[in-house]
């Protein structure tokens, strides 16, 4: 669906990503993973065609990405962005709708406004529909968001979705839901990028890991191949073990901090 | 939470009410606001010196169309009406309109409730030419005059207004990367000099210039003709009929400049569109009426607050909200001191400024 080939981005002679190349297929959920600034919101950026990789290249659904039309893109994938701050007194309804701007042209459609109820509902907000954005809480606002770019994605075949970082101030329920959401996109043979900061989410939900380090790719492959404890030491600086507690489907990656450490906290 | 997730089949149920319908419908508003201006129209038609009945009103028009053969009225009112009022209701409709949808697209280019035509500068740089115009007029424009006519001052004000623009805007592209936050920088900094300029012009002005000045920049329809109305009529025409079209993309906006695009909307265009409409529909009506603030901030704000704030309403009402302000402020203005007259932008302000704290204060009230 998309190949990413070479991908470069410089900006005033500083290199902010460099030669990061990986195939992204319908159905799958790709995470990137990295430290701060190791250069995963110009990789969502580049993807999302808000910037234009300075070398490589990006094709999406057998097209470069830098021919297509916004509005062309529009009808093929959505973007969540990292910070969504609106001050204008919109109804979440009028927000959610905006979601299916790209598809009608004048006033909306009975189906449109019938997406939106659904994808309120996917997301679990059915009951905030008629409240004002601003008034809402940062997690709520972001789930909002969410189901915006759903809805833009709704009736797409094989959409993408490209999230940076999602469940940013979501309660632990509403990202589990979050995640189970795109999970199911996924079935549905979207693909979705994303953003994640929490590599055990990572490691629970990803179809395939991208880590990044000071802007090249530094692992790529299955979770349980990049998000190991050498490759986390070296990315983060930080030390971990990777646990496979009993009854538990997942391993879990706990820092692996030194007895002097913890003997302090516990003070 | 998750029992809330339905089927997807549901979407193409009937089942799906009218509760679906957006709460804020344009027709509705268009519809209220529209008939609180031709009540605003006919009172001002009917108001002044010389004082018309609405019955003798009807029967003015009604005769003019032909729909009535003999009227009792008096000629002279139907002159008044015809030569001296009309004109000035139909100019400040058509001011009003193109200072309010300017504001109201503004405001949504910049994301921002306080920004109107000022910041690009358009105003300022109308007022800048037709104080050369006032000050030079005698020595350097004597071929203008013949050209133009009486109204070389509004043809070099709009001239002026498109040209500070452009500068603005071409200078926004040269010094950033072109976004929002640039231009506004821009008008800004544009602004200041262009000011510094007319304030230099003030300075070397004599008394007879000064006061021409002053009442130039306190804006007036005192000299609304026909001709006036038809020269503004399609400035204000095409950008009333074109504005609603970029309603859409003004609402994508508000999720930030990124979110927007990848919704679809072309930023440059959208930019350029807003700043060319906004352009003319405000230029001609610096340009034959002077400088009139405040409605291009306030009445958005207002619509706004009342109607919600998807930009389609909003355009849409600031419009008609515009014209609606504007010809009740004219009527007071040539009413309130007669047989003198009060400079509108004086009035606007005045009346404006109570009644836009007295919206906050209520808007405050009801959030509590």
């Amino acid at each position: 669906m998309m190949e990413i080939t070479q991908v470069g981005f410089e900006v005033r002679g500083r290199r902010l990503l460099n030669g990061v190349s990986f195939e992204v297929k319908a159905g799958e959920f790709w995470a990137i993973v990295g430290a701060n600034g190791a250069g995963k919101s110009t990789l969502v950026k580049i993807l999302s065609s808000e910037l234009a990789p300075t070398s490589g290249s990006v094709v999406f659904d057998g097209k470069d990405l830098k021919k297509y039309k916004l509005r062309d893109l529009a009808r093929k994938r959505a973007v969540l962005a990292q910070q969504n701050t609106i001050t204008l007194s919109f109804t979440v309804q009028e927000i959610v709708l905006m979601g299916r701007y790209p598809f009608y042209d004048s006033a909306p459609t009975r189906r449109d406004l019938a997406i939106v109820d659904m994808c309120l509902k996917k997301v679990g907000i059915g009951h905030l529909k008629t409240r004002l954005y601003p008034t809402l809480s940062g997690g709520e606002q972001q789930r909002v968001q969410v189901s915006r770019a759903l809805a833009q994605i709704w009736e797409v075949d094989n959409g993408l979705l490209l999230l940076d970082e999602p469940t940013t101030g979501m309660d632990l329920l509403h990202q589990f839901e979050t995640f189970q959401l795109a999970k199911e996109m996924t079935s549905k043979d979207f693909a979705v990028i994303a953003v994640i900061h929490d590599l055990n989410q990572a490691l629970q939900y990803a179809d395939k890991v991208l880590m990044l380090r000071d802007g090249e790719s530094f692992a790529i492959g299955l979770p349980s191949a990049v998000l190991t404890d050498e490759h986390i030491k070296s990315v983060f600086g930080l030390p971990v073990r990777i646990l496979h507690p009993e009854h538990v489907q997942f391993p879990i990656i706990v820092p692996n901090v030194t007895p002097a450490l913890s003997g302090t906290s516990q003070l | 939470m998750l029992a809330e997730i339905e089927r997807e089949r549901d979407i193409d149920k009937p089942a799906v009410e009218d509760r679906l319908l957006l709460p804020s419908s344009t027709g509705k508003m268009a519809w209220i606001l529209g008939f609180i201006l031709l009540a605003c129209v006919v009172f001002s038609a009917c108001t002044g010196a010389l004082s018309i009945s609405v019955k003798e009103l009807t029967e003015i028009v009604a005769f003019k169309l032909g729909l009535i053969s003999t009227t009792s009225v008096e000629e002279q009112k139907s002159i008044v009406f015809w030569v001296i009022r009309l004109p000035r209701v139909c100019l400040a409709v058509l001011i009003g309109a193109g200072l309010g949808i300017a504001g109201a697209s503004l405001q949504g280019l910049f994301r921002n409730p306080i920004a109107d035509s000022t910041l690009i500068g358009v105003t300022s740089g109308a007022s800048l030419f037709a104080i050369f115009v006032l000050m030079l007029n005698v020595k350097y424009f004597g071929m203008l005059t013949e050209l133009a006519g009486a109204y070389s001052i509004s043809f070099v004000a709009f001239l002026g207004a498109a040209f500070t623009t452009f500068l603005v805007y071409q200078l926004s592209k040269v010094a950033g990367e072109g976004g929002i936050t640039t231009l506004l920088l821009c008008g800004i900094a544009i602004n200041a000099f262009v000011g510094a300029v007319t304030g230099l012009m003030t300075y070397l002005a004599d008394d007879q210039q000064l006061r021409s000045i002053t009442f130039w920049n306190l804006g007036s329809l005192g000299g609304a003709t026909w001709t006036s109305v038809l020269a503004v009529a399609p400035f204000v025409g095409i950008s009333v009929l074109f504005m609603p079209y970029l309603s859409k993309a003004l609402n994508l906006l508000v999720l930030g400049e990124s979110q927007a695009a990848s919704l679809g909307v072309n930023m440059k265009a959208l930019k350029q569109k807003v700043i060319i409409l906004a352009t003319m529909g405000v230029g001609a009506s610096v340009a034959v009426a002077g400088t009139i603030g405040f409605v291009g901030l306030v009445v958005p704000h207002i619509i706004r607050t009342t109607f919600g704030p998807s930009h389609k309403t909003l355009l849409v009402g600031s419009a008609i909200g515009g014209a609606i302000v504007l010809t009740l402020a004219d009527t007071f203005s040539r009413t309130i001191v007669a047989p003198s007259e009060l400079p509108i932008g004086i009035l606007t302000a005045l009346l404006g400024t109570p009644f836009f704290i007295y919206i906050l204060w209520e808007q405050k009230r009801k959030r509590l």
